[in-house]
């Protein structure tokens, strides 16, 4: 690890640490929660009727990472400003929105512009060498405003041994976010389940079409605001529920 | 010319010609129609309905003869909206769900996705040691049954059927030890968030003993059969080809690309449940075709069988469930008049004498432990490649968004790249060699 660092100590390039980037540290809130135990339109009778919890995501976090991550960010973000100077593609500071580490993982928070670049850097640098994307998993928060819909890469690298996730975010507003099946074409497939799923159009995709729902399929089933649908049922005398329609605790 | 008519059934329709075949020789209707045809560019859809797709897949073929020219996979026929539903149940209740998905390895299923859960709740560490004994003995016994339906169905596909009889009997074995250890032969929900659902019952170690010394005996068998047999090579040999690039460019894990000559298992480079701990080999193989899959999963099978055996060796008495009462399911389960059930001492000792137990045992059935706000990812190497959970919390009870990289949709985005270019009859021995179940590719 040292080893690495005092590399770009002596060539001056150290990156600032995300630290100082004013988007970092900042945690995200997806939504807020009410109540306790679920009840809707009676009376608060517990008490915990008016509890108000926003529900927080891991934020940025401060170096070091800890491990392995440090070697990573430092390659990826020295990479991306040698590409910055040498004229093509954006800094680490334009390009990484923040660095998260939780849970024992390394999460990079990308923009969507420079995606491509990023997982091209991943890919291909010989520090880095993450070769296997392990797919596109949409994730849609429709409380997290302006960053409604993401897309989260895990990346392996067989070279090193590691794992690592990239996560765009784009608008519902403007749900685009730039094809990777350039960089990596096992993404073929991966995005059209996560357009198909969630309505996240991936630009430049050689065929972006629904891939599980048919085709002429009206909505995106995985999205939030899409219902889950069902019908009560009738257990040993007494009427169920459909599952969307059951009490919810959380 | 008129034959075709009796043959296969002929419509006209906006995209051309439309012959509907069920049967009859392939050689003339190809004649027949390619003959009426304007070229000779016919397009063949195999399935969604045909017995060597391995369930509810649709392949589009563009063959010019015999040959294919152009292949592309239709697939969503068995989509269940398991990940959907998942939203809509607690934690616990998840692994009910998707040990439904790749219904051959319902095992890993499930593990993946405790393992991902366990991550989320920060518990991985606290797993009782027996706990992951007994997943690692049931994903092996796992991966061994799932590896004989492949080589089973894709004998039969290839019109061997003593390998498919063989297959199918030897599965039986360890869907009776699956039957005894969980009660059921599929769809487990054995592996909890947490641990397992119960301890093995008394007799399973020993049922466990005889099945994998019977196992044992019959392995030789394939060997006999088909390894060495020349017309079970001549199919095979050669036959969906993919290279270390492909596979990487596809994402493709599991046997495939073992086929290419790199030893890359979870259970080596990123180990889970202990696999540290045990002694066994990677299988390989540096043909990349099928037949060195067909070896790969021969060899993977003993592997599982030496892994199992040294399972059986390290079990030590314990709890199978992570001590933390918040999370620990409150059941003891016992065969009762009417099946399995929670015991009735269990029930007697909660309701009649301590009215807390009461309350938390509801509170944690109805309700579930809540998960703290995050996202995790764990990937366990499933006998079709690196299958990958990501799940999501908002702190709540029910997960936010699960998402199952399943290395069956994957991999069968290599199908054109194994499959173009060769012969018609080719296409079934690369699809087996994929092995996709596609209750796991549509999930």
């Amino acid at each position: 690890m040292s080893g690495v660092n005092g590399g770009h100590g002596t060539n001056g390039s150290l990156p600032a640490p995300r630290g100082d980037n004013g988007a970092a540290g900042r945690e995200e809130i997806i939504g807020v929660r009410r109540g306790m135990f679920g009840t809707r339109g009676s009376g608060d009778t517990s008490g915990f009727g008016r509890l108000v919890d926003p529900v927080v995501l891991p934020g940025g976090s401060p170096r070091p990472y800890g491990g392995w991550f440090d070697e990573v960010a430092d390659e990826l973000e020295g990479a991306l400003e040698e590409q910055a100077e040498a004229g093509h593609g954006a800094g680490p500071a334009d390009a990484i929105e923040k660095t998260v580490v939780d849970r024992g993982e390394l999460t990079f928070h990308v923009r969507r512009e420079h995606l491509l670049q990023v997982a091209r850097t991943l890919r291909d640098d010989p520090a880095l060498r993450f070769e296997l994307c392990l797919g596109v998993s949409g994730v849609h928060y429709p409380g997290d405003q302006g960053r409604e819909l993401h897309a989260v890469y895990p990346l392996r690298s067989l070279t090193h041994g590691r794992l690592i996730r990239v996560e765009v975010s784009a608008p519902d507003a403007d749900p685009r976010i730039p094809s990777t099946v350039a960089v990596y074409p096992t993404n073929d497939w991966h995005e059209r389940e996560a357009y198909d799923f969630f309505g996240i159009v991936f630009d430049g995709h050689p065929a972006l079409t629904r891939i599980m729902m048919p085709d002429d399929w009206l909505g995106h089933p995985q999205r939030k605001d899409y219902p889950l649908g069902g019908i009560p049922v009738e257990y040993k005398g007494a009427q169920i529920p459909a599952p969307d329609q059951r009490r919810a605790y959380s | 010319m008129t034959d075709i008519h009796t043959e296969a059934g002929v419509r006209e329709t906006t995209e051309g010609r439309v012959f509907t075949v069920t049967g009859g020789d392939w050689d003339e209707i190809v004649a027949a129609a390619a003959g009426r045809a304007d070229d000779e560019r016919i397009i063949v859809n195999m399935g969604p309905q045909h017995p060597s797709t391995h369930g509810v897949l649709r392949l589009i073929l563009e063959i010019d003869g015999e040959t294919v020219t152009e292949a592309r996979c239709g697939i969503g026929y068995l989509h269940t909206g398991i990940e959907k539903n998942l939203e809509f149940r607690n934690w616990t209740q998840g692994t009910t769900f998707v040990t439904r998905m790749d219904y051959l390895t319902p095992l890993f299923n499930e593990t993946a996705y405790c393992l991902a859960v366990e991550k989320l709740l920060g518990i991985t560490d606290q797993i009782p040691d027996r706990a992951s004994v007994i997943r690692v003995l049931m994903m092996e016994l796992n991966r061994i049954s799932s590896h004989l339906v492949c080589l089973a169905t894709g004998g039969m596909e290839i019109g061997s059927t003593t390998l498919m009889i063989y297959g199918f009997r030897d599965r039986e074995i360890i869907l009776d030890i699956f039957e005894l250890v969980t009660g059921l032969r599929m769809n487990h929900a054995y592996v909890r968030p947490g641990g397992l659902a119960q301890d093995l019952p008394s007799g399973a170690v020993d049922q466990i003993r005889e099945g994998i010394k019977l196992l044992r005996s019959r392995m030789h068998e394939y060997d006999k059969l088909a390894t060495d047999n020349p017309v079970f090579k001549a199919r095979l040999v050669d036959v969906g080809h993919l290279d270390l690039a492909g596979c990487m460019a596809l994402g493709v894990t599991g046997p495939i690309l073992r086929s290419t000559g790199l030893p890359h298992d979870l259970r080596k480079s990123d180990p889970y449940c202990g696999y540290e701990n045990y002694d066994f080999e990677v299988a390989t193989a540096d043909t990349c075709d099928s037949y060195g899959r067909f070896l790969i999963r021969l060899e993977e099978m003993r592997q599982s069988l030496r892994i199992v055996e040294q399972c059986l060796a390290r079990l030590e008495p314990g709890p199978v469930m992570v001590a933390d009462k918040k999370i620990a399911w409150p059941a003891q389960l016992a065969i009762g008049p009417d099946g399995m059930g929670n015991s009735l001492d269990h029930i007697r000792n909660i309701m009649g004498t301590s009215m807390e137990a009461l309350i938390h045992h509801f509170k944690l059935v109805t309700e579930g432990f809540r998960v703290p706000a995050g996202q995790a990812y764990a990937a366990v190497e499933s006998p079709k490649g690196e299958l990958g959970v990501h799940a999501v919390s908002d702190g709540g009870t029910r997960p936010f968004r699960v998402h199952f990289r399943d290395p069956s949709f994957t991999n069968l985005q290599s199908m054109a790249a194994m499959c173009e270019g060769g012969q018609v009859a080719d296409v079934i021995v690369a699809v087996a060699g994929i092995d996709p179940v596609m209750g796991g590719v549509d999930r």
